[in-house]
């Protein structure tokens, strides 16, 4: 730990000190550090988008912001936003549409739905689609995850 | 892969960030959405690494007297949202769309995108057609460079080591001005297969072309044709694009006489 920098993040609500070594991407101080295992670690090259986690309000790569640059940040990931219920309607229109399958994708694509939904929640089919552009599929062809989010959009689910 | 090991510093102030990147093997964090891939990948391992996030005077767009400055750390859905951007620079406005993906363009910064010098990202071919100035921070002072004379090579700038980007300067598009931006990529958010920044002023027109060579350039004998046949055929003259994994350079060219073709009669 010659490198180690104290650090103070905010992680879905709750104040967490820790020394961090900078080469520490923000999501295995997650996974490894906090046990905060919903985050996925896919291509670690910002290509696949599994990372997805939301700092201060926004959603970034989690692969491609080290841990150390979220000092002083409020961070949320999927155990957060799924405990408080603010995915709740997302993940279940998902589990009705068949959205996924192998789930290995599928914390990200919440997350990026969700982001979504709060700056453009009258988005069109097309909209989705580009939102979602980051966040690789290998299992459902994405149509199936464009209906579970334009049902939840449109004021079905 | 993971980074290997490097330190870290984050300075409050430029002078001290200047201090800092100076020294052999330091490399400037700004969004770090090409640099982290990078280090992840061990293409490379820098043994200090000066986060420049907390400089505000890197930050921000603003525009005076006619030009807009945009400061190196603004990311990309900063310059997305900026009615400035929008009112001001629409070509800026319009390939801001075509870079990466949101969760990417909330973390990736003009400024980065400029130094990195990617041949076939979007800013590098905007700068040069509206014949932008970036401003260059070094402890020796500030330096100004033309974008004909910033971008030198495959990921190369004018740069030298020691020197800081701090902004660049585009003077404001005028009402009887047009710009045209379009990209061609296999999927939304990658990188282009081939683009087009263009710009038209009085008559003349500056065609920056993106993905079509070892860095952005302006197709000068395409943008002296009369009419759109002879500058697409003058464009063989101007662009001998490389071959990538999935086009020929005749495609890549075909592909940029297409683009030339759908921005002609805008400009």
């Amino acid at each position: 730990m010659e490198h180690a920098v104290e650090a103070t993040l905010t992680v879905n609500g709750t104040e967490v000190r820790r020394r961090i070594e900078p080469r520490q991407h923000l999501v295995d101080f997650l996974r490894e550090e906090l046990g905060l295992t919903g985050s996925h670690l896919g291509c670690e090259h910002g290509v696949c988008g599994a990372c997805t986690v939301r700092v201060n309000g926004e959603i970034v790569r989690g692969c491609l912001m080290l841990a150390v640059q979220a000092d002083g940040c409020k961070v949320d990931t999927i155990e957060g936003l799924s405990d408080s219920g603010e995915l709740a309607k997302l993940q279940l229109a998902f589990h009705k549409r068949n959205a996924l399958q192998c789930g290995f994708c599928t914390p990200a694509m919440l997350l990026a739905a969700r982001d979504l939904q709060l700056r453009n929640p009258r988005a069109s089919r097309e909209e989705i689609r580009e939102h979602l552009s980051g966040n690789y599929c290998r299992c459902t062809g994405y149509q199936s995850i464009v209906d579970a989010i334009e049902e939840v959009l449109h004021g079905q689910g | 892969m993971k980074a290997a090991p490097f330190a870290y510093a984050k300075p409050r102030a430029l002078a001290e960030a200047l201090d800092l990147a100076a020294r052999p093997d330091a490399k400037i964090l700004a969004g770090g959405q090409s640099l982290i891939p990078s280090l992840n990948m061990r293409l490379s391992s820098p043994a200090l690494l000066v986060d420049i996030n907390a400089l505000g005077e890197l930050k921000g767009i603003s525009l005076e007297r006619g030009v807009v400055r945009i400061g190196a750390l603004a990311t990309h859905a900063e310059i997305e949202k900026s009615q400035i951007i929008q009112e001001h620079l629409p070509l800026f406005a319009a390939a801001v769309r075509h870079i990466a993906h949101p969760a990417i363009r909330n973390r990736g910064t003009i400024g980065g995108s400029l130094a990195l010098a990617d041949p076939a990202a979007e800013y590098p071919a905007c700068v040069l057609a509206m014949e932008g100035v970036i401003f260059a921070r070094s402890s020796a002072g500030q330096r100004q460079i033309r974008a004909s004379d910033f971008f030198k090579g495959l990921f190369e700038t004018d740069l030298k080591p020691g020197e800081l980007l701090a902004a660049v300067e585009i003077t404001a598009q005028l009402k009887d001005e047009r710009s045209a931006f379009l990209e061609l990529a296999r999927r939304q958010g990658d990188y282009a297969t081939v683009g087009l920044a263009a710009f038209a002023t009085n008559g003349t027109k500056r065609l920056a072309y993106f993905g079509a060579a070892d860095r952005p350039v302006l197709a000068q004998n395409a943008a002296k044709a009369k009419d759109l046949d002879s500058a697409k055929a003058a464009l063989a003259k101007d662009l001998q694009p490389p071959a990538d994994l999935y086009h020929s350079s005749a495609t890549k060219l075909h592909l940029a006489q297409v683009l030339l073709e759908r921005a002609w009669n805008t400009l």
